[in-house]
């Protein structure tokens, strides 16, 4: 068995809004990934997805907090550390994390190198400009980028290529993990193809040692990563491999998740999608039961009754649903 | 709108604002229900007569009721108003200079010192290195000594009808007091009175609500012709955009300050009233709220929802008043505050400079400056005259402005540092 | 459903926005004709041309060069009254329901405007109260619960369903989705795309998607147009032009789509 890179227990972070209302987006959430392997996390908007993206750095600001639960980077435990701790010791060189809007995050006044050299020095305050120059053309001529990059400002770039250089900026220390919110939502599929292909690059070429990629595009999720993991409403409903995810899915939610998805491919052209009616429930009170029971077709009145625990049925897989696997798929075949 | 109004209660820039301008506002309007005298009218003889209750002496001795109260300092009080520490030094000087030994003046014990100087004191007599001032002084200061220390009441005479001769009606003595409260005529003058011998306090409240008037006045014609340009220069665009940028660039250019002088001075003096003066400085300010608009609506203008609304049938009127004009009101709201201040500062620069509202009708804040600095009052230190002016003017800026940063603080929550 | 007849075309449509050097080309002189009933999608990357294609077949920019020809006739709406009338017959759903709706309008007066707009403006209250019931009640969403509520009070997936129970009301001979789900989650898309298809059927509109999914116009629509720099590459059926591309663009498109049962080739960027 492969050593474990990033390992999550238990984690539970909380916002605390303007009114002191907690709101738990992420519950009890246990994770781990392997060195070489990547996980994805799906989910539709206000699931906890992102908010987890943000918890799993272990770095807490308002209106985020942490609540319970531990994160381990490597053997290395980084929850209850300083935060100020954190943001050396751990951001940028042990995990990295990519924002949905990463790459407005470059300041238009200033050079691509000089973003690297504010990287590097917060971390190495001894390099000087010439290794750091050195240290990134070389990183960005093994990950694809042309060496001009580095002397011009962001507005000379496009979309595309401004969210490549801040991924191989956000990845100059090599990080062990890094953490991707939809690096490449807002951009062309052409431009997303190149995006994908670098942060699958940073994996093949050693760079990262694990990945953790977010993102509601589940074809995209199916293409990239090894593992996928379905959160709603701040919980995880299944995970398991992604082959799986797809084309077997156990939890009602994560079938219907997998049976809304559009490809170009034939044979899929006006074939009935899976629609799941309502909206997910309010996190600042979330129901005691199953929280997916208001929109679940198969409910039943245990379904509210109590807290469902996530069943694990070994293979890396496991889900949350008090009715067991074969009689959930027994349901969908007569659906058919 | 609710959420926003909450927010606006919480924040202290904007409440500080609005509770200073809110009580400016108050002050202005009940202060004419308690009094109501004409805020021009003279009522003293003479200029610049100080802060103070100022109580009618006929009538507190004629017809108010005489208390005796047996206060010890009294005298002491009487005879310090007269003689203070300086003339006391000023007596010493001067004895000293004619010959008199240091051993002999006391100047703590008032009585030998008024003997003293009696004996000693001639005018005639010039010391060395003294001014004709000074000689003066000395002489002003040998007449109010005179009866300084009588003890004796003052007599109260009349003369009688017939035969012209003094009679005795009465005796005032040093211990007499009269209750205020019983004097007929007294008039408080809490900022005393200005050159022509107004009341600066009654003319200070009028003037203020003159110019708040004028200020709201210029603001409301600058942001309806601001807002009404903007509007239209920014929705329609093309030629009808080309011809309003035009215009807006020209008075970009040209000092509107400087208009408004030659408008003002052009206008003559027999036609400037208060409202011409504010239609004017309106006029003349239009030109940043017409930038501003109309930059906003051009941002709106291709946002959907205009576009369904375009698609929903409406007309130009209808979409520019329900579609633009709301997402930009709270915008529109702070120009407004930003005009009506700065428009109160143009009345009083205008009027500094003698081009403000015709002086025989109504005083404001710029005409009440404009009259302390013609009559010196800076010069003499009438500080009553015009100290309170600066003081309402940079209030009503200062609330006006702190209400601006509190609701743009509300309105533009991502500018919050 | 489908028929011969063409509702809407265009020939030689272009829009150039500025002049010289600044002078941008969106759209370059485009021909098409779309056949009443069908449902016909654009695709194009951004910058492509098609949101200002779209503005342009919805007459809310006016084309620089070009005609555009509505059943037949040439299209004439200078005046204001002439664009009421072409907006009976044409309307729009936008990508972004957020910033689709006038934040200070309520729910009501949205789909009164409709009713108003198909001439019932002065039908009782009650009658067009039931009116508004029956649009909600198609998109599923419960009138009495959404009156007097503003939209931006509802999910992003309910604001869009508002906006199908606009359409409902006006009944419009072309509606332009322009990528009417994109922004939404992909569970709520199907019942989105279900809707619109029921609509479809339920007052016979031709739909025009316009979107840069070409997922989803395979999945939907009848004709497909690929629109490349202003430019129509390819066209055709949605079998033809997907399954069998010809055009090296369409190629490239589809082969940068992630797929399900195709391996995703990375080593083509």
């Amino acid at each position: 068995m492969a050593k474990v890179i990033l390992e999550v227990n238990e984690l539970t972070t909380r916002y605390i809004t303007r009114f002191r209302e907690s709101i738990y987006a992420v519950d009890h959430v246990s994770l781990k990934v392997e060195d070489g392997k990547s996980l994805g996390i799906a989910g539709e908007s206000g699931c906890g997805k992102s908010t987890l993206a943000l918890s799993l750095m272990g770095y807490y600001f308002a209106p985020l907090y942490y609540t319970s639960g531990e994160i381990i980077v490597d053997e290395r435990h980084i929850t209850g550390m300083d935060p100020d701790a954190v943001r050396k010791t751990i951001l940028g060189t042990e995990i990295s994390y990519i924002p949905q809007a990463a790459m407005n995050a470059l300041n238009p006044t200033r050079r691509v190198i000089n973003f690297i050299e504010d990287v590097i020095q917060a971390h190495r305050p001894q390099t000087t400009k010439r290794e750091i120059y050195e240290m990134a053309r070389e990183r960005f001529e093994l990950l694809g980028l042309p060496a001009e990059v580095l002397q011009k400002h962001p507005v000379e770039l496009s979309g595309g290529m401004k969210q490549r250089t801040v991924i191989a900026t956000s990845v100059i220390l090599s990080p062990k993990v890094l953490i991707a919110d939809e690096p490449s939502s807002a951009l062309d599929v052409t431009s997303q193809k190149m995006v994908i292909k670098m942060v699958m690059d940073l994996m093949e070429k050693g760079i990262i040692k694990a990945l953790v990629f977010i993102t509601h595009e589940l074809p995209l999720l199916y293409n990239v990563t090894d593992d996928i993991m379905v959160m709603y409403a701040g919980q995880v409903v299944e995970r398991g491999a992604a082959q799986e995810m797809v084309f077997d899915p156990i939890h009602p939610y994560t079938k219907a998740l997998m049976g809304s998805i559009i490809v170009p491919e034939a044979g899929l052209r006006n074939v009935k999608l899976a629609a799941i009616p309502g909206t997910p429930p309010n996190l600042k009170k979330p129901p005691s039961g199953c929280r997916f029971a208001d929109r679940c077709k198969f409910v039943m009145p245990e379904c509210r009754a109590a807290s469902v625990d996530l069943r694990d049925i070994g293979a890396g897989r496991a889900y949350r649903c008090i009715i067991p696997e074969e009689d959930l798929r027994r349901l969908y075949k007569n659906e058919k | 709108m609710r959420h926003m109004l909450r927010q606006l209660l919480q924040s202290g820039r904007f409440l500080i604002g609005f509770g200073i301008f809110a009580s400016i506002l108050l002050t202005v309007l009940i202060y004419p229900l308690f009094i109501n005298d004409p805020p021009l009218e003279i009522v003293s003889r003479g200029t610049f007569l100080a802060p103070g209750i100022y109580v009618n002496v006929y009538d507190s001795m004629n017809f108010s009721t005489h208390y005796t109260l047996i206060l010890d300092d009294a005298v002491a009080q009487r005879v310090g108003a007269r003689l203070n520490d300086e003339d006391r030094l000023a007596m010493q000087e001067w004895l000293l200079a004619a010959g008199v030994l240091e051993g002999e003046i006391n100047i703590e014990d008032t009585a030998a010192l008024i003997e003293l100087w009696n004996s000693n004191f001639d005018p005639s007599v010039r010391v060395p290195g003294m001014t004709n001032a000074d000689r003066n002084y000395y002489i002003r200061l040998t007449d109010s000594l005179e009866g300084l220390l009588a003890t004796e009441g003052a007599i109260v005479a009349v003369p009688n009808q017939t035969t012209g001769v003094l009679e005795e009606t009465g005796v005032i003595n040093q211990s007499d007091y009269v209750n205020i409260g019983e004097v007929p005529n007294f008039r408080v003058l809490p900022l005393g009175t200005d050159n022509f011998g107004r009341d600066v306090l009654t003319e200070l409240v009028s003037a203020t609500g003159t110019s708040l008037t004028i200020g709201f006045v210029a603001g409301a014609v600058a942001t309806a012709i601001g807002l009404l340009l903007g509007l239209v220069s920014g929705y329609v665009g093309g030629f009808v955009d080309d011809i309003i940028v035009f215009i807006t660039n020209l008075f970009t250019v040209i000092p509107s300050f400087v208009l408004l002088i030659l408008i003002s001075f052009s206008i003559g003096q027999e036609q400037r009233g208060a409202f011409t003066i504010a239609v004017v400085i309106g006029l003349t300010s239009w030109v940043w709220t017409a930038r501003a608009v109309r930059a906003q609506v051009i941002s709106l203008r291709n946002r959907d929802h205009v576009n369904l609304s375009k698609l929903s049938g409406h007309s130009i009127a209808y979409i520019l008043a329900m579609d633009i004009l709301p997402y930009i009101a709270s915008y529109v709201v702070m120009a407004l505050i930003l005009q009506i201040s700065s428009g109160i500062l143009a009345e009083a620069g205008l009027s500094i400079l003698g081009l403000g509202p015709r002086t025989t009708e109504v005083p404001t804040l710029g005409l009440m400056m404009n009259w302390s600095m013609i009559y010196q009052a800076h010069i003499l230190g009438k500080w009553w005259a015009y100290f309170p002016v600066i003081l309402v003017i940079a209030l009503i800026s200062f609330s006006m402005n702190l209400m601006n940063t509190g609701l743009d603080r509300v309105f533009n929550p991502t500018l919050r540092g | 459903m489908k028929s011969d007849s063409v509702i809407l075309s265009g020939k030689g449509v272009a829009k150039i926005f500025g002049f010289g050097a600044h002078k941008t080309v969106a759209v370059d002189h485009v021909d098409f004709s779309f056949r009443a009933g069908e449902v016909i999608s654009i695709v194009g990357e951004s910058g492509s041309g098609k949101t200002t294609l779209a503005k342009m077949l919805l007459g809310l920019q006016t084309p620089t060069a070009g005609e555009i020809y509505f059943e037949g006739h040439l299209r004439d709406i200078r005046s204001h009254r002439q664009k009421r009338e072409y907006w009976k017959n044409i309307q729009a759903i936008f990508q972004d329901p957020f910033s689709a709706y006038n934040i200070f309008r309520r729910i009501d007066a949205v789909l009164l405007d409709c009713i108003r707009m198909r001439g019932g403006g002065r039908l009782p209250y009650e009658q067009k109260v039931e009116m508004m019931r029956e649009a909600c009640r198609f998109v599923n969403l419960k009138f009495d619960e959404l009156t007097n509520k503003y939209p931006f009070e509802l999910s992003g997936g309910q604001q869009q369903r508002l906006m199908i129970a606009r359409i409902f009301l006006l009944k419009p001979k072309i509606l332009l989705a322009d990528e009417p789900t994109s922004m939404i989650d992909a569970c709520s898309r199907a019942t989105i795309l279900d809707m619109l298809m029921a609509l479809r059927t339920e007052i016979g509109m031709t739909p025009i998607f316009i979107t840069h999914d070409i997922g989803l116009a395979y999945y939907v629509s009848d004709s497909v147009y690929i629109m490349e720099r202003g430019k129509f590459v390819e066209s055709g059926s949605a079998d033809s032009v997907i399954l069998t591309p010809r055009e090296a663009y369409t190629r490239r498109l589809l082969n940068d789509v992630p797929k399900l049962h195709e391996e995703w080739d990375l080593s083509t960027v």
